[in-house]
């Protein structure tokens, strides 16, 4: 099972931080990353530009419009993403809990429904059919 | 230290006066903190006063020589700073000035004498662990005053930002001297219900449990400090036995840190091999229990009772074998006084191994908490016993959960291992 963690967060820069601050930041989701990995249920973790950088597309009635900026002007953003894949809920909030993100933003952990692998797009099993598997 | 030790000795290296300046800092920092902040109650401008005196010495001690009692000189040294601030005209913009001096100095020559330094980091501790402190800020709180450690530091341990930790850490600080909360040791009436805050403090500095979905982690970094306050706080209250019973879990818990892996991998308690275990760690930690024995009070709190576990464990290393029964009485007692989750897994583990492993079973069955069901050690339990009693196709799933629960590499190495060599096996 398949599971997205939405990282939210505050958008700081390394000045917005005592000194050092933002290396052990980076130290911490460093070594956290690794354990994942090294656990054998990493997918895929990306840690974003700011959302000043973000551009904003949407087609309406024909019409295009390209913006700058996020999709929601609110004060916390979308700062990153980690896919996992465990067996359950209770093993992404095992390692959620651990998420160095946790500490300084809010995770949603979100399971992913569909996904497109070899040429089809393919359920992933909802939870009750994994209970008590690998 | 010696008052022969540290002879004044001009022309001695800078790097010999730093290093000095470093173990006086690691060695006096709370007893010092402890004197300066009675008066004040101010925490905060004892620990600026303090810093003060240290650059001072680092100016002057490659100059001077160390002097014979470095604590005496950055006692005085940090005194008379605290008296310019209070005294300097700014100062007395920002508050009342007779609010905030305290009693005058004693005389520096009284100070010169390293046994007259009154020890009173008990007061101190009392004041960190104190009922209008925040629980989860008395541990840092005691790690930063006590100790001496910075935020950074203390904040990786506890895995919380720098900025979190250093705000909080400051408004501790702001509240103690704002609510004026005395710097004394609770009268022998109160220090009772005082105790119990000054020793879950220290614990915390010892082991961190996480949201209980992981067992507790032990966090290397802080573990010889832990032990450190609690062996301080035995010799400073030598006569309650849950303090006893904190130096004896520590000491004896402590003792087995080497053997919990070797190299890259886990090693479980009951495999460890006993000649990596700190002998004199343990005699300290037996020592300890024996004394809160001896004090013969009704009722072994919860200290005791876990350090009499750690107890049993490292009997081991001399009987060679484990005994289950006594392991399982005291879990049982632990269990009526401090009915914890991880407690209750380890008993009905100590009733598999005493009563069979379907009673075992059974006990795990009848802990009737939801948040078990996400509980790494219930798990990894469940699975060994259902291991034990042949059910080998269930305890393949018990341990594919309890994996999926583990997010210590090594362990959940360990746990593979087992899980693989069970679907092997016929």
């Amino acid at each position: 099972m398949r599971y997205t963690f939405l990282l939210h967060y505050v958008e700081l820069t390394p000045d917005d931080l005592p000194d050092g601050a933002w290396q052990e930041g980076e130290n911490a989701m460093h070594a956290y990353t690794k354990e994942l990995d090294e656990a054998g249920v990493l997918v895929s973790a990306e840690v974003l530009q700011p959302s000043s950088s973000s551009t904003t597309l949407a087609l309406r009635d024909g019409r295009l419009t390209v913006q700058d900026g996020p999709y929601a002007d609110t004060k916390e953003q979308i700062g990153g993403a980690f896919v996992i894949d465990v067996p359950d809920l209770d093993a992404a909030l095992a390692w959620a809990e651990k998420h160095p993100a946790a500490q300084w933003g809010t995770i949603e952990i979100r399971p992913t429904a569909v996904r497109y692998v070899a040429g089809s797009w393919q359920r992933d099993p909802p939870p009750e059919s994994v209970e008590g598997t690998a | 230290m010696t008052s022969g030790e540290a002879r004044a000795n001009p022309g001695q290296e800078p790097a010999v006066a730093a290093l000095r300046a470093e173990q006086v800092a690691r060695a006096s920092y709370g007893r010092l903190i402890a004197l300066l902040a009675a008066t004040s109650g101010d925490i905060q401008f004892a620990e600026d006063c303090l810093s003060e005196a240290f650059e001072a010495a680092l100016g002057s001690w490659p100059r001077t020589g160390v002097p014979e009692n470095p604590e005496g000189w950055l006692l005085t040294v940090a005194r008379n700073r605290q008296r310019d601030v209070l005294r300097s005209a700014a100062h007395r913009f920002r508050a009342p000035l007779d609010a905030r001096v305290g009693p005058a100095a004693p005389p520096v020559a009284a100070e010169l004498d390293p046994d007259s330094i009154a020890d009173r980091r008990l007061a101190l501790m009392c004041v960190c662990a104190h009922p209008a402190i925040d629980a989860p800020v008395r541990t840092p709180l005691m790690l930063q005053v006590v100790l001496g450690f910075d935020a950074r530091s203390i904040a990786r341990a506890f895995a919380l930002p720098v900025a979190t930790l250093a705000q909080r850490l400051v408004r501790a600080k702001r509240r103690i001297r704002d609510a004026c909360i005395p710097f004394v040791v609770p009268d022998r009436a109160r220090l009772p219900e005082r105790l119990p805050h000054v020793l879950e403090a220290i614990y915390g500095a010892y082991a961190i449990e996480w949201q209980l979905v992981s067992d507790v982690t032990l966090r290397g970094s802080f573990a010889a400090e832990a032990h450190y306050l609690a062996v301080t706080l035995a010799e400073l209250v030598p006569d309650e036995p849950e303090v006893l019973g904190l130096a004896a879990l520590i000491s004896l818990s402590l003792s087995r840190a080497a053997a919990r892996r070797t190299g890259e991998e886990y090693v479980p308690l009951e495999d460890q091999d006993t000649a990596l275990w700190d002998a004199a760690l343990i005699a300290q930690g037996e020592q300890y229990l024996e004394r809160a024995g001896a004090l013969e009070r009704p009722g072994p709190g919860r200290f005791q009772l876990e350090a009499a576990i750690q107890c049993a464990h490292c009997a081991r290393a001399v009987a060679g074998r484990t005994d289950w029964a006594a392991l399982r009485r005291l879990y049982a007692l632990l269990v009526t006084i401090a009915p914890t989750l991880g407690a209750r897994v380890a008993l009905a583990a100590a009733i598999g191994r005493v009563e069979g492993v379907e009673r075992g079973l059974a006990a795990l069955e009848a802990i009737a908490d939801t948040r078990a069901a996400r509980f790494q050690p219930e798990w990894a339990t469940r699975a060994h016993l259902l291991q034990e009693a042949g059910r080998s196709a269930e305890a393949v799933e018990a341990y594919a959960k309890a994996i999926s629960l583990t997010t210590e590499v090594d362990v959940r190495r360990y746990l593979e291992a087992r899980r693989a060599a069970l679907a092997a096996s016929p």
